[in-house]
């Protein structure tokens, strides 16, 4: 496959959290301001390209019959990095995040990845792959942050955007507002990926 | 006793882990469309908490902390949940053939489920006793089978209903557990 095609999969056509629904317990739960969002996007990012890459270059080693404890074992060691790195250089994001850093080892779009791609496949693919799908979530969370913060909270990444008439409605930043919002987003990319793909049929 | 009380209803109904904690959303979206299998998971869900949650802490006291490697917390938690997963399933399968058929399918699922590692952590970060922990684990795991239950019941509902088509499938789904997750906010301010 080429780089830029699996580079690409991974933010549009099979993306994490609108395409495959992986993930979706991060995504609703630290969604709430768009810095949470972007931070837990990085930090998953980072587990991701990591995990794939040790994954791909251990691929030949790793007997079959334990592909699956090997692999989380793989995983929980990168998260313990993010954990201990978040904790010593960005204190608040690690404070606000909370347990969701080592929950990170069981999210299934890094298990996913590592055991349906990055197993099978070569060390510098695998490693595109884990950006795309890293930058494909960390976008996905941002927008879900951004409508949920600016309608919940009428600030954006902090700073105030809504007029001071606004009335925040707080039920976008409980966690009714998560599921809601995310429902709502959905339908929303399932409506444009229909139209796009009735006129790529109709062009054909 | 009236600590583990609280913490029993707590973690069932005020701070139920699918819809306020945000913890075991895949099994709950993945395998909520029939009434019987959602019953089965929760069944196996409870098994594996409870005796994670006690697992667990042995591990973190008795063996982390004494000998200072609160750093391997995650990866830790992780083999040992994995391994009681499987430890679980042959013991099952060995002792009640009956319930392995009921639960099997649903066993391997529950290592990924962040519901386990989650409940286990947040007995840490809560610092509770054993006892405490163990019910925080039963009732966490009690809140996820009442909520799939439901969420269940309300989607074999759907089948039969005429919605609009933007609703269909998962977007559906994760709107009405919106709603549902309205009336579990409700309890809120319940206890403290």
């Amino acid at each position: 496959m080429k780089l830029g095609k699996t580079f690409g999969h991974g933010i549009l056509g099979e993306n994490p959290i609108f395409r495959q629904m992986l993930g979706i317990c991060p995504a609703l739960a630290v969604s709430t301001t768009v810095f949470d969002g972007l931070g837990m996007g990085i930090a998953t990012t980072f587990v991701l390209v990591f995990s794939n890459l040790a994954t791909s270059l251990l691929r030949k080693i790793i007997p079959e019959a334990i592909r699956i404890p090997s692999l989380a074992l793989v995983i929980a060691a990168f998260v313990t990095v993010v954990q201990l790195v978040a904790e010593a250089f960005v204190p608040a994001l690690h404070q606000s995040l909370g347990i969701f850093i080592p929950l990170i080892a069981v999210n299934c779009i890094i298990f996913g990845r590592a055991e349906g791609f990055a197993f099978r496949n070569s060390p510098l693919q695998s490693v595109v792959d884990g950006l795309g799908m890293g930058l494909g979530f960390t976008l996905s969370l941002a927008l879900l942050a951004a409508f949920r913060e600016v309608l919940g909270n009428g600030t954006f990444l902090g700073a105030q955007v809504m007029p001071a008439s606004f009335e925040p409605m707080a039920i976008f930043i409980s966690p009714p507002g998560g599921f809601i919002m995310l429902g709502l987003l959905l339908a929303a990319i399932n409506l444009i990926v229909r139209k796009l793909e009735k006129r790529a049929a109709a062009k054909v | 006793m009236e600590n583990v009380f609280v913490i029993l209803v707590g973690s069932i109904l005020v701070n139920n882990f699918i819809m306020s904690r945000f913890l075991g959303i895949c099994p709950f979206l993945g395998v909520s469309k029939q009434l019987g299998t959602a019953v089965g998971m929760g069944m196996a869900v409870t098994f594996v908490m409870a005796l994670a949650s006690m697992f667990t802490y042995m591990v973190q006291r008795w063996l982390l902390e004494p000998l200072g490697l609160g750093f391997l917390q995650t990866i830790s938690f992780i083999l040992v949940i994995a391994v009681l997963v499987q430890v679980v399933e042959m013991m099952i399968k060995k002792l009640s053939y009956g319930l392995y058929k009921a639960l099997g399918v649903y066993l391997p699922l529950i290592s990924t489920n962040c519901a386990v590692l989650g409940v286990a952590l947040l007995n840490m970060t809560e610092n509770y006793s054993l006892l405490e922990s163990v019910m925080n684990g039963v009732g966490g795991a009690l809140g996820f089978t009442l909520a799939i239950t439901l969420f269940a019941g309300l989607r074999e509902r759907f089948e039969l209903t005429d919605m609009p088509k933007w609703m269909h499938g998962f977007t559906g789904a994760l709107i009405t557990a919106g709603l549902m997750s309205v009336a579990f906010l409700g309890f809120q301010g319940f206890i403290r």
